[in-house]
């Protein structure tokens, strides 16, 4: 859905924007070297970080105006804790691109976009019409999440 | 009852369509049955010993003929002309086809039901109080907070791939009946010393290997504050819950590991935070749930009389019904486990006729309870006799609510592929046993509880007695527990020592019910004698 631009030579924790197959940003695809929630820490020049299950992205919420790109990974697609790290970088005003990387299932685009995700490298790719079908599958929600959609109980009561 | 608008049924639709293109891609061969797994079950539907099984999702229990019809003729379509109704106030059915699963969900749709996070890592059907919005002793309906708890649940973009899991009771009486200290969530709606409404959070209770009751982490949390305080449990819940051990996953191991009072100071972190995200709907939406839960029509001036001449009769209206809050009303259990049958199975038939009663005596509804059981939750007393009798002649009239002949059972080694050992013969078995003997009606109060393995699906843990099938080198070998309680005084049952083989775990129950009447004092139930004598007379009875 975008062209992407060269891979970035220095990635130490990342995948390759190269492995980016969706993505629903309009500025240039960040090209940082991704780094650790640990490392991003202690290195103050750091623009991307890499966010494994077990780190808490409440550690970030103090360092978001140098953060351009965080990627949360997700091992495999029952572990549902990505979601919540997403959500809470949202609802710390984090705008830059979020990105889901790892065991991402076309099943779970849609939750992901409402958590706030806007850029998805699955380990496999997805078929881009079946991505299609699963994101416009949905034709309300219940909840509030990270995205601005109106939910259900807001139009009920407009 | 609530209803739905285009919204609620849009969704419900648009579920049907992603699982027929789902089932379709399965059946074409196109998923493999491993990607096919986590998406079957998010929509109840699970691979058992002989077939797929689909759990339906009856939320809060609540029926009206309509739907109760809708699924006797899916027993008959699509399965063995029976249903069974489960612990959690669900029906599945134990034969079901692939083929078939993406119809039955599109006739469930055209009822406004589904089978929705009936399974699968996420939150699943809200339960509730079997007799909500008629019993004498309640605050209020609990109702309209457990459908607002389920649209808030129901798709949650981030908490539908939980660490395991997740059931949530809601309650509003201080007769707790629907275990509610035994789930992941309990709330009970409170009025607080100010006079208002508002709901008690018990958090971290729960069955299976591991039992535990739930601590209250917070005593009040305001109704236009509810879905927030409980995204704050999850959430947190989802942040540290164990990933790495599957029988470690449930919160309640989290909440005793961090301690309850580390796991609400965390809670209160997270739901000041979630204030100010807008998470809570308009309390206008509470409001208009609560609408559809208004009283029916009740007649004032009821009669109260009842003409208790024939004998059968007396004794059904005494064991079956319960109190009503609007005088000349009563609540009116049908009882699903006649002595031999297979506990809380109903035929297409039976359900049939149980909608039909629920239009023609109970204002069109009726109830799951979580024993396995069917309510009239609203019947003239007037009308209780016409009632009976009909119920009689269709073999639903057995007089034995919360005796030892109602037993919850699970599935057991009959159709349950997790499971150790067989349920539904030992029910049988101690069902016949009681109904010979005549004894059953003398031990009065007696709840029995079988399950056929230890993730305990029929909540031996809370029996007053509770019976565990394993399996001890290849046979089938049961463990007798006692003491347990489901209900306001949340026990759990112990273990009373060397398990038995079949027929030995029927004389044993015997034994322990023979030594609650010799030791019983005036008016005290089974498990009230338990706790007076404790478990030393029970094991000499049943070892020496």
């Amino acid at each position: 859905m975008t062209e992407s631009p060269a891979p970035g030579t220095d990635t130490v924790a990342g995948v390759s924007p190269d492995d980016v197959q969706f993505r629903f940003r309009e500025d240039e695809m960040a090209d940082h070297a991704q780094v650790t929630v640990d490392a991003f820490l202690e290195q103050a020049d750091a623009a991307a970080v890499r966010i494994e299950p077990g780190d808490d992205a409440r550690a970030l919420i103090p360092h978001l105006e140098r953060l351009k790109l965080a990627e949360v990974n997700f091992p495999a697609f029952g572990d549902g804790r990505g979601y919540s790290s997403a959500r809470i970088l949202r609802e710390a005003g984090y705008a830059g691109e979020l990105r889901a990387v790892g065991d991402v299932l076309v099943d779970q685009l849609g939750y992901m976009r409402r958590c706030g995700f806007d850029s998805f490298a699955p380990d496999a790719p997805i078929a881009a019409s079946d991505a299609e079908a699963a994101l416009a599958r949905w034709p309300h929600v219940y909840q509030n999440a990270a995205d601005a959609r109106r939910t259900i109980p807001e139009a009920r009561h407009e | 009852m609530y209803a739905y608008d285009q919204y609620d049924q849009a969704m419900v639709d648009a579920r049907v369509a992603e699982f027929r293109d789902q089932a379709q891609r399965r059946l074409d061969g196109k998923l493999s049955e491993d990607q096919f797994k986590p998406l079957r079950l998010m929509n109840g539907l699970y691979l058992q010993l002989h077939a797929y099984m689909l759990r339906v999702a009856v939320p809060y229990g609540t029926l009206d003929s309509r739907q109760m019809h809708a699924l006797a003729e899916i027993a008959d379509k699509y399965d063995r002309g029976y249903g069974h109704f489960t612990t959690r106030q669900n029906i599945q059915y134990n034969w079901i086809r692939l083929e078939d699963a993406a119809d039955i969900l599109a006739d469930l749709a055209k009822v406004e039901m589904h089978a929705i996070q009936t399974s699968g890592n996420c939150i699943r059907n809200i339960s509730s109080d079997h007799f909500a919005g008629a019993a004498a002793d309640e605050l209020i309906d609990p109702r309209p907070y457990a459908e607002l708890l389920r649209q808030w649940s129901s798709f949650h973009p981030e908490f539908s791939y939980l660490p395991r899991k997740f059931k949530i009771a809601v309650i509003a009486s201080d007769t707790d009946r629907a275990a509610m200290k035994l789930h992941d969530i309990g709330i009970q709606i409170v009025r607080n010393d100010a006079g208002a409404i508002g709901a008690a959070f018990y958090v971290g209770g729960g069955m299976g290997r591991t039992p535990m009751i739930a601590p209250c982490i917070r005593e009040f949390v305001a109704l236009d504050q509810l879905v927030t305080y409980a995204e704050a449990c999850l959430r947190v819940y989802n942040r540290h819950g164990r990933r790495d051990n599957k029988y470690k996953a449930r919160i309640k191991i989290l909440v005793h590991e961090l301690g309850a009072q580390e796991y609400a100071a965390q809670v209160e972190a997270e739901f000041a935070h979630l204030l100010d995200q807008g998470v809570e709907p308009p309390l206008a939406e509470l409001e208009r749930i609560a609408t559809f839960f208004a009283d029916p029509p009740f007649e004032d001036d009821a009669a109260t009389e009842i003409d208790r001449s024939d004998p059968d009769f007396a004794l059904w209206v005494d064991r079956n019904t319960h109190p009503h809050k609007t005088p000349g009303y009563v609540s009116a259990v049908i009882s699903l486990k006649p002595v031999g049958g297979i506990p809380g199975d109903a035929s297409a038939d039976q359900m049939h006729l149980m909608a039909e009663l629920a239009k023609d005596y109970s204002f069109d509804e009726c109830r799951v309870m979580h024993t396995q059981n069917i309510v009239l939750p609203h019947v003239k007393i007037a009308d209780l006799h016409a009632l009976w009798s009909k119920l009689d002649e269709a073999g639903l009239g057995s007089p034995n609510l919360d005796t030892v002949e109602d037993i919850i059972a699970c599935p057991g080694l009959d159709y349950c592929s997790l499971a150790n050992a067989r349920s539904i013969p030992v029910a049988q078995k101690i069902q016949q046993r009681f109904a010979d003997s005549g004894r059953t009606a003398e031990l009065g109060e007696l709840k029995l509880k079988i399950s056929g393995c230890i993730n305990a699906c029929g909540h031996h843990h809370a029996g007053h007695i509770g019976i565990l099938g394993v399996d001890r080198k290849g046979t089938e070998n049961y463990q007798l527990l006692l003491g347990g309680s489901e209900a306001q005084d949340t026990s759990l049952a112990k273990i009373t020592g060397p398990g038995f083989d079949e027929d030995g775990i029927v004389d044993a129950v015997e034994k322990a019910t023979d030594v609650y009447l010799s030791n019983r004092a005036d008016g005290e139930r089974f498990l009230d004698t338990y706790r007076r004598i404790g478990m030393a007379p029970f094991k000499e009875a049943l070892y020496d």
